[in-house]
């Protein structure tokens, strides 16, 4: 077992090397975009209330899912460009781009939308690629990508219209939605770029603020690339009321399965002084296989959850 | 049992049709349902299905037991095991058999797996010697290893094997290809 295990360690050596320069590479980035690096706890009292994001218990309180609700405090506190590196964790989340526990990368700006953090994304994939030596053409599990920005653009509707031959905005099914993503939408992006699938049903996005002008389009981006689920950005929704209505109908469906909510009173308090601005999420682990031509989640960490 | 605690070889019930899970997949899109993709593999025929489920939801389960069984003889349509244990006699069908009732003999020991007190698999010893019944002579000048002439077992199920076997030889065969191994014996 024990000779298992340093056999394995030892052939992902390489991989971990690679993914601590991606890491010093991600702080340079945001060095250089004026980024101040925050740190929020992992353990908290609440966590945003999401139908499909299930938090484990901590003694009454929750490991962190995302720090998304204490970064934005800080931004309503004053703070105008912030990023952190933190694991989240979510149960029942395994699979081969999948670990319960995962590092994620989260940045915020003050004072604009989601097209600029889609941007920044764009901007700071280049930069790691350049840095790692790949260029702007990656390979990945044979195939080549053309990284070159901007990527590819495609809005929900037309994606939905096109390849899964219905509209979500006219008539929303969140199962039909979610099974279609999957087996319909997906597998018809483009292999050889990266692409970017923005403005959601506002169904889908229960922290992202309405396009000015539309009563059920959210601004909401998700970046792709080899069909892997890389980042989710928004034009966060600064209005508390609104906010607060999107949250309680979240935990009304939370209820009705019996899992644990708890209202993040603090964070809704802090809404009222929330600026414009935008946000994203980046999954790390799945940025680093990529960069790393892996092909599962476990090639690029060193203990997965079942390895403990 | 909650769709998350499904794992390879979880066996669960779908129509009351027994099914044993081969491959997991999950997919999950960050903000969506957990999707899990199932093979399953029917314990009755065999044949795959894949099948999708969603967070939330429930399947049930249904276990299978093993029997450490000896072969007796055949009767009819059907081949008869006695289980070591408990002595008790159970039956199996040709059409469940296949190709491996070819390979059994009085006494082979074997594995049987059950559900609901009904036979639905069955391991063969990875090997087991045979004893050949009819062949032809050895052609003059054939290598001494290639297979090249059939020779009928006393189970009745004919194989190739090389030309110096002899009617009376005795051979070990593997019972998941079929393919003669080595001579072990002769008269």
């Amino acid at each position: 077992m024990a000779l298992d295990e340093s056999r394995r360690l030892q052939k992902i050596k390489d991989k971990l090397e690679c993914r601590a320069r991606i890491m010093d590479g991600i702080r340079a980035f945001f060095m250089l975009e004026s980024f101040l690096e925050i740190d929020t706890p992992l353990r908290v009292p609440a966590v945003a209330p999401e139908q499909f994001i299930h938090p484990y218990t901590s003694e009454g309180w929750f490991l962190s899912t995302s720090p998304e609700l204490q970064m934005k405090r800080l931004l309503s506190a004053g703070y105008e460009r912030i990023f952190q590196i933190c694991h989240c964790f979510r149960r029942d989340e395994r699979g081969r781009h999948h670990n319960s526990e995962f590092t994620m990368l989260e940045w915020y700006r003050k004072g604009n939308d989601y097209q600029k953090i889609i941007t920044d994304t764009e901007n700071l994939v280049i930069f790691l690629a350049e840095k790692l030596g790949v260029g702007s053409d990656l390979i990945y599990q044979g195939k080549s990508i053309d990284l070159r920005v901007p990527w590819p653009r495609i809005s929900v509707r037309e994606a939905y219209l096109d390849w899964a031959g219905w509209d979500p905005f006219t008539a929303f099914d969140g199962l039909r939605f979610d099974d279609d993503l999957v087996d319909k939408i997906i597998p018809r992006f483009p292999a050889n770029r990266p692409i970017i699938i923005m403005d959601y049903p506002r169904e889908c996005a229960a922290l992202a603020r309405l396009k000015p002008g539309t009563s059920n389009t959210a601004e909401r981006a998700e970046v792709f690339i080899a069909g892997l689920e890389i980042a989710n950005g928004y034009s966060e929704l600064t209005n508390p009321v609104e906010q607060e209505q999107r949250f309680k109908s979240e935990m009304a469906e939370m209820l009705k399965t019996g899992k644990p909510t708890v209202w993040p009173d603090k964070f809704i308090e802090s809404v009222k002084n929330l600026p414009e601005c935008t946000g994203i999420a980046l999954g790390i682990d799945r940025l680093v296989m990529l960069l790393t031509d892996s092909a599962e989640i476990d090639e690029v960490i060193a203990f997965p959850s079942d390895l403990l | 049992m909650n769709i998350e605690e499904v794992t390879k070889n979880t066996k669960m019930l779908i129509d009351n049709v027994p099914f044993s899970v081969e491959t997991v997949e999950f997919v999950k899109p960050g903000k969506g349902r957990a999707i899990y993709k199932f093979r399953l593999r029917n314990l009755f025929s065999g044949n795959v299905l894949d099948i999708t489920f969603h967070s939330g939801e429930k399947v049930e389960e249904t276990s299978v037991t093993m029997h450490e069984m000896q072969y007796l003889f055949q009767e009819n349509d059907n081949y008869i095991f006695m289980d070591s244990s408990t002595f008790e006699q159970i039956p199996m069908t040709k059409a469940q058999m296949g190709e491996k009732g070819g390979f059994l003999k009085e006494g082979t020991p074997v594995v049987i797996m059950m559900w609901n007190d009904r036979p639905i698999d069955i391991q063969l010893p990875k090997t087991v010697e045979l004893k050949v019944v009819e062949t032809s002579a050895a052609l003059k000048g054939a290598t001494i290893t290639a297979q090249n002439k059939e020779g009928k077992l006393e189970t009745g199920v004919i194989i190739g094997v090389p030309s110096f076997i002899k009617d009376g030889d005795l051979i070990r065969v593997d019972t998941r290809t079929g393919n003669y191994l080595e001579r072990v014996g002769n008269k």
